[in-house]
């Protein structure tokens, strides 16, 4: 049994009278120690998700329209709120893109951390605050044990952003969502923050749940990553397999959009046209039709649902939900992969199935 | 940009449109308030030099708070520069006012970063891209929405957009109308302050190809300031690098990539996350330890010194490197530049993040394209 399961997970937002239709049934499996990415545009859902999955909508406007999230053979959606609570303490801890969300601005780092060290850890005074300080170390905030009487504000969006980690770890979580823990961060801080989730990751067997709107960054942390648009999964696939043969349309979009640092300067960008859904309906066919070049009358007719490809399964499996799949030879027009004939395309993808 | 203009581009670089001589802005501090005591200057810009030629991109890049949008601003006239000369087609910007300011005014314009805020709300977008023209006297009346419809029409927008309001547009067509009414005093110079940033990346690649045909069709010159190093390189011809108010490499764009020269933009280019698994697992990254210094107290000697991972034991910490000409067109400040090039000193071990190495096996495994 995987460590959470998240089963057909939908959410509605209903607001003077208009619903939006914000997460329209996800699924996937975790187990400890895994890395997933899960990829999409501004308002596909993302955080919607993770704020469902903990409990956290925003009230009353928010409600989990269906499906299960079930941790630890417990569905979260349907216990007390102070079950809920202790496992949002302890089991499940979350990493926002603005720190102060999980930060008391007017207590100092020492008694925030302390405190939560105590509830939940059962810690006395003296060992949480030892605790505390070797946390801050940790997470690479230098005079650690000075910095701790010190107040949010005085330290820097990176450290900051540390602190908010350092907070949410405190309790060795299972399992640490983070919804774009470095976009409001510079690239040389944004490393550094990546850097140190690796390393929590790999040293604490905690599973990590990374949400971005960024390629690059689950390029290098997720082992699996899933694209996400207007409130479902279109493609998922182990990391490596989606970035050298993405099949779903609008993947393929994202990554020829995007200007690459490491490859040769393209005379033009590939936009993808017009813009994202606006979801105040229900989809009942696939959401990126309007804007795909592959789209057929099925597109515009019937919702489709993710597919394994090539028949893999398990951890290896990669799926795509779409009517139409990019063609092969269309993504070695794209520059996404070399022509058959070269030696490695081919017979690639096989290989990491055995993996 | 190696397009098919040669002739063109030739007899327009030639002169320089804008030209920026050791420009200081500097900003009464706040600190004094919340510490007790007269805080420093926050020297925002302090002692830049940089050209920007007729018909170029100019991609200016640094971490937030360098000083990249003051200077932008500064260019504008927005803020008035605390020392140093801006010469915008040979006039000292600075010894300008009242009519011959807004004469030149009108040959310079801003685009923002936000689409939301910069935008008048309860203005429909016809008034709002008309604003300038009524502004400077250039139209009114119908001679005016004559004037919106073709802008309309060149930032790919429909007609009718000209009676709706800004909050009915998605964040890619806001910055459609706020180009457009940046281009309606058919200004010389845009300067483009991370214009693309708070967009989608599917709606991003739209924006810069549109400000791509805009310069080409116009003969516009940029100055475009991002923190997106790939969006940078893609559109500039020339790149400055800053850091803490000061400029601390300036390369053609595909130079800079190749062959960084200063080790801050090294280290800034290692940072930039590759969208490719085999790209990152695969890669050394120079990890910067800290973070920007205050502004209103930079280091001393080279103001990267605190975080340079090839720091030396001599010079780095008293002596300021000036920009200095390393290859043609390519200038760093950086005492150690060549030595650092040519391998002779390398970067502290503790600096460099081995690769990630096989985080999910398949990437590994996949030779590095
Ligand atoms: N409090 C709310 N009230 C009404 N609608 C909401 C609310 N919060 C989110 N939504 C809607 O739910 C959808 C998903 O939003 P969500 O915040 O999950 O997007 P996201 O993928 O995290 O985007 P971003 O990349 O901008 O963070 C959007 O259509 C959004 O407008
Ligand atoms: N109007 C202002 N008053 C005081 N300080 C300012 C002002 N504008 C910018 N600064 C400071 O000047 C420095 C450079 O800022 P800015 O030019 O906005 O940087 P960037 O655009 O590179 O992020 C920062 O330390 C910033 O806080
Ligand atoms: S001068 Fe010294 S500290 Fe400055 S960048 Fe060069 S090596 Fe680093
Ligand atoms: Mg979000
Ligand atoms: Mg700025």
């Amino acid at each position: 049994m995987p460590l959470l399961e998240v089963r057909d997970l939908q959410v509605r937002f209903s607001t003077r009278g208009k619903t939006v239709y914000a997460v329209n049934g996800i699924s996937f499996d975790l187990d400890p120690g895994d890395t997933l990415g899960i990829v999409g545009e501004s308002g596909c859902g993302k955080s919607v998700s993770s704020l469902a999955m903990l409990g956290i909508l925003p009230k009353p406007a928010g409600r989990v329209h269906g499906g299960q999230v079930v941790f630890d053979g417990e569905d979260l959606l349907t216990l007390p709120d102070e079950r809920l609570r202790h496992i949002r303490g302890n089991d499940i801890a979350m990493v926002f893109q603005d720190p102060m969300t999980s930060l008391n601005p007017v207590l100092t780092v020492s008694r925030q951390l302390t405190e939560a060290l105590r509830t939940h850890l059962d810690l006395g005074k003296k060992e949480a605050a030892a605790e505390a300080a070797s946390l801050l170390d940790r997470v690479g905030i230098p005079d650690a044990r000075q910095r701790l009487r010190d107040y949010p504000h005085q330290f820097s969006g990176g450290m900051r952003q540390r602190v908010g980690i350092t907070m949410a770890i405190a309790c060795r979580p299972k399992v640490l969502i983070a919804d774009e823990p470095t976009t409001a961060l510079d690239v040389t801080i944004q490393a550094q923050i990546l850097e140190l989730l690796r390393t929590l990751v790999r040293e604490e067997g905690m599973a990590l749940i990374l949400v971005t709107h960024d390629l690059g960054v689950v390029a290098g942390i997720c082992e699996r990553t899933h694209v996400m648009y207007a409130g479902r999964f279109v493609e998922t696939a182990p990391t490596g397999e989606l970035f050298a043969n993405p099949r779903h349309p609008y993947t393929v979009g994202l990554l020829k959009s995007v200007p690459r640092l490491d490859a040769a300067r393209k005379q033009r960008l590939d936009p993808i046209g017009g813009a994202p859904r606006d979801q105040t309906s229900e989809p009942t066919a696939c959401a990126f039709a309007p804007r795909c070049a592959y789209a057929s009358t099925e597109s515009w007719e019937q919702l489709p649902v993710l597919r394994e490809l090539d028949g893999a399964t398990g951890p290896a499996a990669h799926r795509v939900a779409c009517w139409n799949p990019v063609p092969e030879q269309d993504l070695v027009a794209a520059g996404i992969r070399q022509a058959p004939t070269g030696r490695q395309t081919g017979d690639q993808p096989d290989e990491e199935r055995q993996a | 940009m190696t397009d098919t203009q040669p002739v063109d581009t030739a007899t327009r670089q030639d002169t320089d449109l804008v030209r920026v001589e050791d420009l200081k802005v500097y900003f009464p501090s706040n600190d004094g308030l919340i510490f007790g005591r007269k805080g420093n200057d926050i020297r925002a810009v302090d002692g830049v030099s940089f050209t920007i030629r007729r018909g170029e991109t100019l991609g200016l890049v640094g971490e937030s708070g360098c000083g990249k949008t003051t200077v932008g601003r500064t260019l504008l006239r927005l803020y008035d520069p605390t020392a140093g000369r801006i010469l915008f087609d040979g006039n000292d910007i600075a010894s300008l006012s009242g009519r011959n300011l807004r004469r030149l005014r009108r040959r310079m314009q801003m685009v923002f970063q936000d689409p939301y805020s910069s935008l008048n709300p309860r203005q429909n977008v016809a008034n709002i891209v008309s604003e300038p023209l009524r502004v400077h006297g250039l139209a009114k009346g119908s001679e005016a929405d004559r004037r919106v419809h073709e802008l309309l029409d060149i930032v790919g927008l429909p007609a009718a957009a000209a009676n709706r309001y800004p909050h009915e547009f998605s964040g890619g067509q806001r910055q459609r109308i706020g180009l457009a009414r940046s281009l309606a005093v058919n200004p010389d110079l845009i300067v483009a302050d991370e214009p693309v940033s708070a967009l989608d990346v599917s709606i991003q690649a739209q924006v810069i190809n549109l400000l791509e045909d805009l310069q080409n069709d116009l003969g516009l010159t940029y100055l475009f300031i991002a923190h997106d190093l790939a969006v940078v390189r893609h559109i500039s011809d020339r790149i400055a690098v800053m850091y803490l108010g000061t400029i601390v490499e300036v390369a053609p764009a595909d130079e800079l990539y190749a062959r960084p020269l200063h080790p801050y933009t090294k280290a800034l280019l290692s940072a930039v996350p590759i969208p490719d698994p085999a790209v990152e697992a695969s890669r050394e990254r120079i990890i910067l330890t800290g973070d920007l210094p205050s502004p209103a107290n930079p280091p001393s000697g080279c103001r990267f010194h605190t975080r340079c991972p090839y720091r030396q034991p001599t010079r780095c910490d008293d002596e300021e490197p000036a920009l200095r000409e390393l290859a043609s067109g390519h200038t760093a400040a950086c005492h150690w530049a060549e030595d650092i090039d040519s391998g002779t000193i390398q970067p502290r071990q503790d600096a460099v993040a081995a690769p990630l190495g096989g985080h999910s096996g398949d990437a590994a495994a996949r030779p590095v394209a």
